[in-house]
């Protein structure tokens, strides 16, 4: 993304995920930028082999998680302990952490609530997802059973359209950036 | 690269490709409702009136019309609660224990097995709920200063603990579902011709597109919700069993509780998966995605959980022995001999005897004996509860305020009705959701499909 948007795009159309992968690592090598690939399932090696970066959102989730953890230690410092503090059971609660065996399932469900929930409000919005969304798909097809790829133009294009054909292409239509 | 070893049998059978693949799954949901289904829905909806017009009753005119007494204060209500959130244990189980497992089985019935674990929780949901009296005072239990003073809820109860397991885990299982079913909303939009429909679905999927970047988001939040999930799901029905194992009452009060409870919520969660998708792959007809090899592994789970919950129940009486505390072996000679005897042989036969049966496996592969199995063991943990909660109440220290608990019609009413409420759920789902992750399946069919797995070793590739 980010990437030079000037040149105009070549979509290649496939109907095997097998041959999809070949193509991608074969247009690379070639010197080809292969900007998307649409397809129904994920691809195992895709990312890899159209040099994607991996996603952070794990490490986001952690960081997530960890503020359900000080969310949850603060709420029950604050009404335990500090605002209203009351012997419940003979439960020692002078402090906090005496008190903190007690709030250990409430700590790890809030722990667990921030991670999920935060990180998956991530997913949608850096995948720019939501309801009533316009289909992000240029064609009905790569959902069910077909794979379309975008292949930046750069140099001649029949050398190009040659090579996709070489490759197993089924259809390609090139679109004005 | 699509490898599988001949020794595993094929998840998916026939001679399939991915478009098979897409137009089996997207039947259902656009195609006219069977028969059967119409049959089934109807009952359902008459059973979940019925159960509305009781909890009605019960919120107009105060719990006193269930059948609890002054000893006896928890019974069928809290009982079909446990019995509900144990259930729901499997999806969980299946979609995020067996994903960190990569056990591909898992693939052809994760999204049936969310669907009921988020249905059966919502049921569970509604018992403490109404067991409150008051529910327009439910918002009690969330942390606000009780009547806007300054007095909290009490983060030391295990009953505040629920709260909080509980809502985590119906919202987590609920957004873990639903980011595996924007994918497949997308395909029956993708495909849909009747515009309402089109635009129903264009709303459910979210725009998806399928996108590299966005598979390979898909793949790493999947695996940290499961992640999650997992020990989230051994918490919520180890916190469900602090409920009792933090009490002082003899028969309640032990630290076996947590280990015991979740094998229990497992082993139940599995027969209801059972007893539900052998239905939706008959009537569907999708016996060639949900086939034999799916039934015995379920059944094996169910087996070997069984006799963890066999083995928990024998180890609680070795205990109650051992303990040398007279209330503790009267709480457990009482559940055995007492009165409510029926109840506990009840609980042995269907939990610890009848999986037994799953060591053949000409029994486990049989369709029908899995079926009346999978009813069986439902039956068989709806007793245990009862057992656990009931028995142990019903005579206390004190002879004089002994007595038995009879159930209303109320109680009844409430329990059918939430059975009725689950089936309605469900047969709403199965008709308008892709009732099998069709994505995800379609990533295993070149190393499992029967087809493709025949020509590797035909051809002798690799």
């Amino acid at each position: 993304m980010g990437h030079t948007k000037h040149n105009p795009i070549v979509r290649a159309l496939f109907n095997d995920d097998d041959v999809v992968l070949d193509a991608v690592k074969d247009l690379r090598s070639s010197g080809y930028h292969v900007s998307e690939v649409y397809s129904p399932f994920p691809i195992h090696g895709l990312d890899e082999a159209m040099g994607l970066e991996r996603t952070r959102l794990s490490t986001a989730a952690f960081f997530y998680g960890l503020a359900g953890l000080f969310f949850a230690s603060w709420l029950t410092y604050y009404t335990m302990t500090a605002d209203w503090p009351q012997n419940i059971g003979g439960k020692p609660n002078a402090y906090w952490f005496l008190n903190m065996p007690a709030f250990v399932p409430v700590m790890f469900e809030l722990t667990v609530f921030f991670a999920a929930h935060l990180m998956c409000w991530s997913y949608f919005a850096v995948n720019k997802l939501y309801p009533g969304a316009k289909a992000q798909n240029p064609d009905p097809r790569t959902t069910d059973d077909h794979f379309l790829m975008e292949v930046e133009l750069e140099g001649k294009e029949t050398d190009l359209t040659k090579k996709l054909q070489e490759l197993g292409a089924l259809e390609i239509s090139k679109v004005e950036a | 690269m699509h490898y599988e070893s001949p020794v595993r049998n094929p998840l998916i059978l026939g001679d399939k490709s991915y478009k098979d693949i897409t137009n089996d799954i997207a039947k259902p949901v656009e195609s006219k409702a069977p028969r059967a289904w119409w049959i089934a829905f109807s009952i359902a909806f008459v059973m979940f009136l019925w159960g509305i017009g009781c909890i009605l009753y019960t919120i107009g005119t105060g719990i006193g019309v269930w059948g609890l007494n002054k000893t006896v204060d928890w019974a069928w209500d809290i009982t079909n609660f446990v019995w509900w959130v144990g259930i729901g244990h499997a999806g969980t189980l299946i979609s995020a224990v067996l994903l960190l497992f990569r056990q591909k089985w898992r693939m052809a019935i994760n999204r049936s097995a969310e669907a009921m674990t988020i249905f059966s929780v919502i049921q569970a949901g509604l018992f403490p709920l109404i067991h409150m009296g008051r529910i327009w005072m439910a918002y009690w239990v969330m942390p606000i200063p009780n009547q806007f003073g300054s007095l909290w809820v009490n983060f030391n109860s295990p009953l505040l603990w629920d709260v909080f397991a509980i809502s985590t885990y119906l919202t987590v299982s609920t957004v873990f579902w639903y980011v595996g079913l924007i994918p497949d909303f997308a395909m029956i939009r993708d495909r849909a011709i009747n515009p309402v429909q089109k635009h129903i679905y264009k709303i459910l999927s979210f725009g998806w597109g399928g996108k590299a970047k966005h598979w390979q988001r898909f793949e790493e939040v999947s695996l940290v919700l499961a992640g999650l999930a997992t020990p989230l799901v051994l918490s919520v029905h180890t916190i469900v069993s602090f409920d009792f194992a933090t009490s002082v009452i003899p028969g309640w009060h032990t630290t076996i509780f947590p280990p015991y409870f979740v094998a229990g919520a497992i082993f139940s969660g599995f027969a209801m998966v059972q007893t539900l998708l052998l239905i939706v792959r008959k009537i569907f007809k999708m016996e060639d995605y949900i086939n034999i090899e799916h039934i015995e592994m379920m059944n094996i789970v169910i087996m070997v959980t069984g006799s963890i919950v066999g083995v928990a129940y024998i180890t609680e009486l070795f205990i109650a022995w051992y303990s040398g505390v007279e209330y503790e072996q009267y709480a457990f000679l009482n559940r055995a001999t007492g009165p409510y005897w029926w109840a506990y042989w009840a609980m042995m036969t269907c939990n610890v005897f009848s999986p037994q049966f799953m060591w053949s496996k000409k029994l486990r592969t049989n369709l029908i004996f899995t079926f009346v199995i999978s009813i069986v063991v439902n039956i068989g943990m709806w007793f245990e509860r009862f057992v656990i909660i009931v028995t142990s109440i019903h005579r206390d220290y004190l002879p004089s305020s002994w007595s038995m608990f009879s159930p209303t019609f109320v109680d009844i009413g409430i329990y059918i009705g939430t059975i009725g409420f689950f089936f309605v759920l469900f047969l709403l789902y199965a008709r308008t959701f892709p009732v099998i992750a069709q994505a995800e399946l379609k990533t295993i069919l070149k190393s499992s499909g029967e087809n493709f797995k025949k020509h590797h070793d035909d051809h002798g590739a690799h």
